[in-house]
């Protein structure tokens, strides 16, 4: 069990290495940043000195280093374009994005196993069946799509919810949240609806075939045979074996959540990192870029760690085999 | 009370499918006393694990009971429902599946599923029904009950979770076992011994036991009478020595000597010719006709019966004396 999770470990260590890499290139190859940083009248020495500076003289791989080396202590250097640290940026950001991407996912995860399993139980009747045809709609619809069409309705036509921005926010310490506030929760509800729909529906898809193949088996058929009530039979015996299939996507699906957020914090000129992603884009600020690379990557690696872990506490079995194998 | 444990009468169990309504047990009846096996043989498709799940309200739609009447401990049962079926299944009717590799939850140890199934049934407190699992575990022969109950399903061997499955299957003192081809799947080293567990633990009991199973040794070894089923049809009812000794249906005696039993010596085996006919293809009259040596042409047209009780459902049942003369 410790041998796999060093390995683990070390595997998400390499991944990380190789994504720092391609974030790191972007310095090298993605345009000159002296050009956007100094104005028009500009002098070599200005250039020279600035190039100095941001250590840009220097040999590729001693940059790479100390890019590394100051990425893992959160310094990715200063923004060219707000002329701040990437990290104090990030940090004014990140709550707003991670307060967006919980709320989805808790509402993916938490209606997506529920109508899962509803749909496997009753899988015959009406209301199953209509959940079934209108995920259709969640799975092929664009994500922006799906939000403007959430703000015409709910925005505009009804005037019920805001249509941008995060509401009022309340300070504690570095963070700024908006579960405090009513304006705030309501601003949470058209975005997080828009961008935890998709896995909603995908992971509701995904239990209910798994549900239905687990409801097949003989243990199950078994545990009903023993006189255990439905409510036991359905959740203690046949949900948990579908986890371990769900957990992995699930937790994919998680990452990709954070990585969406780009779309629908833009739709919803929501405060987030995925906004000021976009807007470096525009202004190539390759500090925040490669900064918000890795922190993507971290999420994904973190997520992936954490669902092999996961696998551990639920089937024995693996559990098992791997102590036998060290 | 005397009566009967299980009592099945002119049970019809239908499958509606595009091709017409198939009936896999149409019209079977048999009784199972305290303390009785039955055993019920046939070949494969014969309808015997529908019977024995028609019992327990375990059929998989569509098929579906469409006739008859089951009685256990003289309540009739068939036609209960949800919740009142559910307190029977594991209280009053239990059941063993074939391969206990795939009976048992793997993810959760198997104590936990053993007091579930015991505090669905019983008013008993967690730790009651702890001590309950362990003992259970003990009367099928589990080495170090105590410990192993923190056990999960794949840290056994085959023979030992079949021996863990019946413990399962009893452990709410059911009055009837449904044991269905219980030693199919398992090594033939430990098929004997397990017989012999499920055996024993029933007479001490007074279980009554419907034991499902292609072996006529088996048959021979544990049951006390034996129903022979054909196309959904019992061909023949009897007590094993008799009916084992000297078959009355023309089937049931193909089926014996297609079967190595040691009490024939190395008697030459002799397969049936042909093959069952299928569910939605029966042919006209007895089920049996056109596989039979001795079908005569009321055979082709007309269906022999029962008669109630022990007996064979042939117009004519061996032995044909007057036929060798
Ligand atoms: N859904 C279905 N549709 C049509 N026919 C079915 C269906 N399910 C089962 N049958 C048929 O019902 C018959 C009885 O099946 P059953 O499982 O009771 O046989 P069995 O005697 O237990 O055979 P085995 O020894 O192989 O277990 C078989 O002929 C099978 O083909
Ligand atoms: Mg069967």
């Amino acid at each position: 069990m410790l041998a796999f999770v060093i390995q683990r470990v070390a595997q998400s260590v390499l991944v990380l290495l190789v994504v720092g890499l391609v974030a790191f290139s972007m310095f090298r190859f993605v345009g000159d940043p002296i050009d956007n940083m100094l104005g028009q009248e500009r002098t070599q020495a200005d250039i020279d000195r600035l190039r100095t500076t941001l250590g840009l003289d220097q040999p590729f791989v001693v940059q790479y280093v100390k890019f590394l080396g100051g990425a893992v202590q959160g310094n990715f250097g200063v923004s060219y374009r707000q002329g701040r640290p990437v990290s104090d940026i990030l940090m004014e950001r990140a709550p707003a994005t991670l307060e967006l991407a919980a709320v989805s996912g808790f509402l993916a995860i938490s209606i997506g196993i529920g109508l899962g399993v509803f749909t496997a139980i009753r899988r015959d009747g009406w209301a199953a069946n209509t959940i079934m045809s209108l995920s259709l709609i969640g799975v092929s619809l664009p994500t922006f799509l799906i939000g403007i069409l959430l703000i015409y309705l709910f925005s505009v036509e009804l005037g019920w919810l805001p249509s941008f921005g995060r509401g009022d926010t309340v300070r504690i310490g570095g963070w700024t949240t908006g579960f405090l506030t009513e304006s705030g929760l309501k601003a949470l509800i058209l975005p997080s609806i828009t961008l935890g729909l998709y896995q909603m529906t995908l992971i509701m898809r995904l239990v209910r075939s798994e549900m239905l193949e687990v409801l097949r088996q003989d243990y199950i058929r078994f545990a009903r045979a023993r006189g255990l009530r439905d409510r036991a039979v359905n959740f203690r015996h046949a949900l948990k074996n579908t986890l371990v299939p769900v957990i992995t996507v699930t937790g994919l699906q998680l990452g990709s959540i954070i990585a969406f957020a780009i779309i629908t914090e833009t739709v919803f000129q929501w405060p987030g990192v995925g906004l000021l992603f976009i807007n470096a884009i525009q202004f190539v600020d390759i500090p925040v870029m490669a900064a918000y690379l890795m922190l993507i990557s971290v999420m994904f690696v973190g997520i992936n760690l954490i669902v092999d872990l996961l696998y551990f506490s639920i089937d024995p079995r693996l559990r098992a085999d791997r102590t036998k194998a060290h | 009370m005397t009566g009967p444990i299980l009592s099945i009468r002119n049970l019809t169990v239908e499958i509606p499918t595009r091709h017409g309504i198939l009936r896999p047990v149409d019209g079977i009846s048999y009784d199972i006393g305290r303390g009785e096996i039955l055993g019920i043989v046939g070949e494969s498709g014969a309808g015997k694990s529908m019977a024995g799940n028609a019992v327990i309200d375990l059929l998989s739609p569509p098929a579906h009971i469409a006739g008859g009447e089951i009685w256990v401990n003289g309540t009739r049962i068939d036609q209960l429902k949800g919740d009142a079926m559910r307190r029977l299944r594991g209280k009053e009717i239990g059941m063993v599946f074939q391969d206990p590799l795939t009976s048992l939850n793997p993810l959760l140890r198997i104590g936990d599923q053993l007091t579930e199934t015991i505090l669905a049934h019983l008013p008993l407190s967690r730790a009651q029904a702890k001590d309950r699992a362990i003992k259970a575990l003990d009367e099928v022969g589990i080495p170090g009950a105590t410990e192993r109950i923190n056990s999960y399903p794949h840290e056994f061997s085959g023979g030992m979770r079949q021996r863990v499955v019946i413990a399962l299957a009893l452990c709410a003192e059911p009055s009837l076992i449904i044991a269905d081809e219980p030693t199919t799947a398992l090594d033939v080293s430990v098929q004997a011994q397990i017989i012999a567990l499920l055996k024993a633990l029933c007479r001490n009991r007074g279980t009554a036991v419907m034991l499902i199973t292609h072996d006529m040794g088996v048959i021979a070894e544990a049951a006390d009478r034996v129903a022979v089923m054909y196309a959904g049809k019992l061909a023949e009812l009897g007590a094993v020595r008799d009916v084992l000794g000297a078959p009355r249906h023309p089937y049931t005696d193909g089926l014996m000597g297609s079967t190595p039993l040691a009490s024939r010596g190395k008697a030459r085996l002799h397969q049936i010719p042909g093959a069952m006919p299928a569910l939605d293809n029966l042919p006209q009259g007895c089920a049996f006709h056109p596989r039979c040596p001795y079908a005569q042409s009321i055979c082709k047209t007309q269906m022999p019966t029962l008669a109630d009780g022990d007996g064979a459902a042939c117009f004519f049942p061996l032995p044909h004396t007057a036929e060798v003369a």
